[in-house]
């Protein structure tokens, strides 16, 4: 059972790069093609870690650009100065860190805040990240950091990707998964058999800070430009919504809704007055007819195509 | 008797100007199935609610003789109650209500489950043996409800006695030694009720547990309980056997105009 389900998706991981990798080898994709593949490998990221912690975990964050930003600027900090693939793990590895250790030090404090003061709290966090980073020096201020080695290809941001959010949803299925699903649903009946809700709002924040962190990593070593504006209030959002698109509580709605929003934005980005207006007629659109996202809190599977089919034929 | 599982010691908790229990002193014997009533208000969810740390008391003190030493759960977060062997279910159903039937379960198992972090991000090998393990002991608890064949059904899509009945089956998920079930039969019907007050006296002998039962329905509190407190604004106005209980000139009169006993 385990072992279909993981054939299945590694023979559909394979397919997607097969075709990707011929469609770029016989030039069908061209450049401005494989920048979308890896914004959509950076957001797919953004939007699991967000997910773990804002769908599964029940904690409202608005400030996952910070996060992101961290593992970016760790990461390039660390490339400049050792351009190498080496390198690249470790900055990789030393930024996903450093967003986890802020992660934990953003859960901690707020850990008796929840809804709307838990996400006001959040964004004022990743403002005042965004803020060192435009003071720092070491960060070259408002004009940023130029010219970082570019060290990643869409290759590695596939593998990357599929690996992170492979541990993200393993993380997920396990006992500490369902620990903070279950502070989700009800904290005083988690509380009642025996969980640390405050153990796994921080465990989430953590986490889910790690995997921003990796995503930040892999977008400083990919656009080789980073300016503290990009990881604004703007780009939280944006992710956020991918998320309550795709369907809180849903990987595979995450990884759908990235793919789907990222491209679409991609495909409007030469009617950019127009971009914005599709985009939030979309969304409004989407929430109208499926608040719960476009999947729920259902994940594809199998078992979903046969309870599908079943329910077909019981009309 | 084998001595007691749980004490509590002059319990007060105010609420502002409410003292919704006051000065209450009680204790539960091991093995023992022991009745709490009241009229509505009286203060038995607020009882539970400290039992189990939801609130903390103004003062006095609660006893747990589970381990080698007995253990003051004053103070002490639900989380660590539990682990200490006391379970509940709640009077207004808190079920995980959008995750599965076995997942509301196997939550509950938590803390018996051993892998850590590492095993959860990588499936290892004792992951998926310790996972195995723990949905055939979820399945098994199920089918004291036959609850085993819904196993995949959300928690919120089962009909209301089946709801409260995974209440019952995730409380026990915590491998309890002391189990406290808050109207346990609200909104069941008398043969529901009469079931599920066979299953109750059934579970507490074959877990060896000691129950701690609040429910409106005097039958069933009647049947199956062997020592009965009552409870009227707060204050502990009688304790006994149901016999006792039955004749006794103050729990009539809080009674009084309510149902009769
Ligand atoms: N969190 C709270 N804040 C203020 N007052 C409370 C709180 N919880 C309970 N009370 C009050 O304490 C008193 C006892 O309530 P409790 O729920 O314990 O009664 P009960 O005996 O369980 O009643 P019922 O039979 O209706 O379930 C009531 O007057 C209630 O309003
Ligand atoms: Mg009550």
């Amino acid at each position: 059972m385990f072992k279909a389900k993981n054939i299945a998706a590694v023979a559909l991981l394979a397919a997607v790069y097969t075709a990707i990798k011929i469609l770029r080898l016989t030039g069908i994709f061209g450049s401005y093609h494989e920048i979308t593949i890896a914004q959509i490998c950076i957001n797919m990221l953004l939007a699991c870690s967000l997910n773990l912690i804002t769908g599964f975990a029940g904690q409202f964050s608005l400030g996952h650009a910070g996060f992101m930003s961290i593992g970016a600027y760790a990461c390039a900090l660390i490339i400049i100065r050792f351009p190498s693939v080496y390198g690249f793990m470790l900055g990789l590895i030393a930024g996903s860190l450093a967003s986890a250790v802020v992660g934990l030090a953003i859960g901690i404090p707020t850990l008796r805040l929840s809804g709307d003061y838990l996400a006001i709290a959040t964004l004022g966090m990743a403002e005042i990240i965004k803020v060192v980073f435009f003071n720092l020096k070491i960060t070259n201020g408002a004009a940023g950091l130029m010219n970082i080695p570019r060290l990643m290809n869409w290759e590695w941001m596939f593998c990357l990707t599929a690996g992170s959010v492979a541990l993200i949803n393993n993380f997920i299925n396990s006992r500490h998964g369902r620990a903070c699903m279950s502070i989700r649903e009800d904290e005083i009946a988690s509380q009642s058999v025996g969980i640390d809700i405050a153990l796994y709002k921080i465990a989430a924040f953590a986490i889910g800070a790690f995997f921003a962190g990796i995503s930040g990593g892999m977008y400083a070593a990919y656009f080789y430009v980073l300016k503290p504006g990009i990881f604004g209030l703007l780009k939280s959002i944006d992710i956020l919504v991918i998320v309550v698109l795709g369907g809180l509580g849903s990987i595979s709605g995450s990884i759908i809704g990235a793919a789907l929003l990222t491209l679409i934005s991609a495909l409007l980005q030469d009617f950019a007055s127009l971009r914005m207006i599709i985009y939030a007629l979309m969304l409004i659109a989407i929430m109208m007819f499926r608040p719960q996202g476009l999947l729920g809190t259902n994940e594809i599977s199998f078992a979903l195509f046969t309870r599908a089919l079943k329910r077909e034929s019981a009309k | 008797m084998s001595g007691n599982a749980l004490t509590v010691e002059k319990l007060t908790k105010s609420f502002g100007g409410i003292t919704a229990v006051s000065n209450v002193t009680l204790h539960i014997g091991k093995g023992e199935l022991v009745g709490l009533i009241g009229p509505n208000g009286a203060g038995k969810t607020t009882l539970f609610n400290l039992l189990t740390g939801v609130y903390a008391p103004t003062s006095g003190d609660i006893t747990a003789y589970l381990g080698e030493q007995p253990k003051s759960m004053r103070g002490m977060p639900p989380h660590k109650i539990s682990r200490v062997g006391i379970a509940r279910t709640f009077q207004n159903i808190r079920l995980f209500s959008d995750l599965s039937v076995l997942d509301n379960v196997r939550i509950a198992m938590h803390n018996s489950i051993e892998y850590g972090f590492a095993a959860s991000f990588f499936h290892t090998k004792r992951y998926f043996e310790k996972e195995a393990q723990i949905k055939e002991q979820a399945i098994e608890l199920l089918g004291i409800f036959g609850l085993d064949k819904k196993t995949d059904e959300l928690a919120r899509s089962l009909p209301y006695g089946e709801q409260r009945h995974l209440e019952i089956v995730r409380a026990l998920a915590t491998k309890p030694e002391i189990l406290l079930l808050d109207e346990p039969a609200a909104g069941m019907n008398q043969s529901e009720t009469l079931e599920l007050a066979e299953t109750i006296s059934a579970i507490k002998s074959s877990y060896g547990l000691s129950v701690f039962l609040i429910e409106h329905d005097m039958s069933v509190v009647m049947s199956i309980c062997e020592r009965i407190y009552v409870l009227d604004y707060g204050v502990l106005i009688a304790d006994g056997t149901p016999e006792e209980i039955r004749s006794n000139k103050k729990v009539i009169a809080a009674y009084l105009g309510e149902e009769k006993l």
